[in-house]
């Protein structure tokens, strides 16, 4: 026990820092800041949707949005339908994992290439985007709700107890909900990722054909893992309207794409805690930048992105494990044995 | 029968759009593997060329179809030289840096031209064919396709340059052990797909409205002909703007252009179901 509790202790750390801050932070934050907070949290869980398929399952995936703007969709679309928030969350992650299921089969069971991936993942985002613009007028609707077009949907009413309409989560629950989910999806994948499934996914993403010639169909596990992506990018989706009791287009745009991408770059795409923050320090930047009008936030994104890849291919996590930790500990105990600093630096 | 060719028109309209947007992006992709999610912004940089050109009372001949392709083509090199150069055989972080770049050059051009369409305008007159109205510059734009694909092949075909461009993608070491400067092939191939990509945003500023992030309107259908198309990329993009651009053309009748759209993307991914590495993975292997 205490052996196993050692070599998890950066996990363990992060389970009750985050557990701290998730009933922390809503005693001692002012409402407008933990409103702020619950959508970067929101993201955090968009990121890790990304990093489980790109970082571990080695899946170029460029059209994440696809399935964040499915997600936002499905639940404003069913919630304004049913009036009740418990169906329309279920439906918001089972639309978004079915679609990528289906997209999954095409591209993977044709063994394109990655490349191939990313291209065919960014045109799906690209027309789902003019599809949904192209929406406006009373013609378009889904049972109640109308599609709105270019304007999106307002009015999408926020999540509610299960089973109880009228019982609205205040900014308080709404930030403890997300948060809650942002850690049970945190270590719902590092648990995942323990399996024989996520171990062989890990594999596949090294070298998928030593994988195959050993009898396991990569192609299968690529597409259960793609599928996941999918759902946990609905579940943030569909947070994402309930949060603002809005969703337009924009769920749906490249530059939401490619926000994402810029996150797992910023963070580190083969970890699962870089992605998070880099999530979080990103949507703070963009805040801030959209608060004046001398530079353009894509100026910004793409500068940011650039710099990454030329520079800092690997992102800031892996410099601060690989680099920061192990010197840090070597202050502290300088007989560090090399493998525990190892085990360290994994967490 | 009027009506026969006018609907004709249309069909072969969309075909030689299809093929103008994609030649550029085919040609860095086909003889360099690289793909540059930058394109739609190269083809946005050439309309915005023309735009200030025709504001400067150029000729407007000579702002659409001689200033962009050269004003792109600089930007090209340049963005070669500092960017591309340093992520040759790195597929995945060209496509990243590529797109860093596209947000980047839509960004600037917003900040410099602001979030507004820019008209040019139509140099031709339509034309009457019996008693249907057809688009002039529809025929000026198809005629201009085929002649943007018969430049290119004679380019790659019977210059020297084309010649020892082929010759670097077909081998670089080899090439360079004879005496080519390879990296110098490169940067002047990147720029040629980049000219090709301002050249289309030129010839297209007139129709489709030149704002800043227009890019991404074309990017998909482009993204889907070069892939559809395959590893040749002349008779690849050819055959697979033939195809989607039917496609497209027969959906968009049907309903609208924008379902028009979605009938592209499910005829491409199923075409990459059945033949994964496109149309001239199969057929016409071995051609430009």
């Amino acid at each position: 026990m205490t052996n196993s509790l050692r070599s998890n202790a950066g996990l363990v750390a992060i389970g009750v820092g985050g557990i701290v801050l998730l009933i922390g932070l809503p005693i001692v934050l002012d409402l407008y800041t933990l409103l702020q907070i619950t959508l970067y949290v929101i993201f955090g869980i968009l990121a890790l949707s990304l990093a489980f398929i790109w970082g571990y399952g080695g899946i170029l995936c460029f059209g994440q949005s696809a399935f964040f703007g499915l997600g936002a969709y499905a639940y404003a679309v069913s919630v304004i339908n049913i009036g009740e928030s418990t169906l329309p969350f279920l439906i918001a992650t089972a639309l978004p994992a079915a679609f990528a299921a289906g997209l999954g089969y095409f591209m993977f069971y044709s063994r394109i290439s990655d490349v191939y991936v990313g291209v065919i993942t960014l045109t799906v985002t690209l027309i789902f985007y003019n599809v949904v613009n192209s929406t406006a007028g009373p013609q378009y609707h889904i049972g109640e709700a109308l599609l709105g077009g270019f304007n999106g949907m307002p009015n999408v009413p926020s999540l509610n107890i299960p089973f109880q309409p009228d019982n609205t989560l205040e900014p308080a629950g709404m930030f403890t909900l997300c948060g809650g989910l942002l850690l049970i999806v945190y270590f719902g994948l590092h648990a995942l990722l323990r399996t024989r499934f996520g171990r062989v996914l890990v594999a596949v993403r090294e070298n998928e054909q030593r994988v195959e010639f050993q009898g396991y169909d990569a192609r299968l596990h690529k597409l259960v893992a793609f599928s996941i992506g999918g759902g946990l990018a609905g579940i943030a989706g569909c947070l994402f309207t309930a949060w603002g009791n809005f969703v337009s287009p924009t769920a749906f745009s490249v530059v939401q794409s490619a926000q994402i991408i810029i996150w797992l770059m910023v963070g580190g795409a083969g970890t699962l805690l870089g992605p998070v923050i880099g999530a979080m320090a990103i949507s703070w930047l963009t805040l801030k930048i959209g608060t004046q009008q001398t530079v353009n936030a894509n100026v910004v994104l793409g500068a940011i992105l650039l710099v990454f890849v030329l520079l800092v291919p690997r992102g800031i996590a892996p410099m601060v494990t690989e680099r920061l930790v192990p010197w840090l500990m070597s202050l502290r105990q300088p007989q560090t044995s090399p493998q525990s600093v190892a085990r360290e630096g994994k967490a | 029968m009027d009506l026969a060719v006018v609907v004709g028109i249309d069909f072969i309209y969309a075909v030689a759009t299809l093929a103008l947007i994609s030649v550029g992006l085919a040609i860095v992709f086909g003889m360099m593997r690289i793909i540059n999610l930058a394109h739609g912004e190269f083809m946005v940089m050439g309309s915005y060329s023309a735009a200030v050109a025709v504001h400067h009372h150029v000729n407007i001949w000579i702002a659409i179809l001689i200033i962009p392709p050269i004003a792109v083509a600089v930007i090209g090199a340049a963005i070669e030289y500092l960017i591309i150069r340093r992520l040759y055989g790195r597929m995945v972080e060209t496509m990243l840096a590529s797109w860093g770049l596209s947000l980047f050059i839509v960004g600037i051009l917003t900040m410099i031209f602001g979030d507004i369409t820019e008209g040019v305008p139509t140099p031709l007159p339509g034309i009457t064919i019996g008693s249907y109205q057809a688009s002039g510059y529809s025929l000026f734009v198809i005629a201009m396709s085929i002649m943007t694909i018969a430049i290119v092949y004679l380019v790659l075909r019977t210059s020297r340059l084309g010649l020892l461009a082929r010759g670097t993608m077909q081998d670089a070491a080899m090439a360079a052990a004879l005496g080519v400067d390879t990296s110098r092939i490169y940067a002047l191939t990147f720029a040629f797909g980049a000219a090709l990509a301002g050249l289309a945003g030129g010839i297209l500023a007139p129709v489709s409205g030149v704002f800043p992030s227009i890019g991404g309107s074309y990017i998909g259908r482009a993204f889907i002909t070069v892939i559809g198309g395959g590893p040749s990329a002349l008779v690849g993009t050819i055959s697979a703007s033939s195809l989607f651009g039917f496609i497209n053309q027969l959906a968009a009748f049907a309903s609208n252009p924008v379902y028009g759209e979605v009938a592209l993307l499910g005829a491409a991914i199923l075409l990459i179901r059945l033949l994964p590495q496109g149309i001239t993975g199969r057929f016409f292997r071995g051609h430009l």
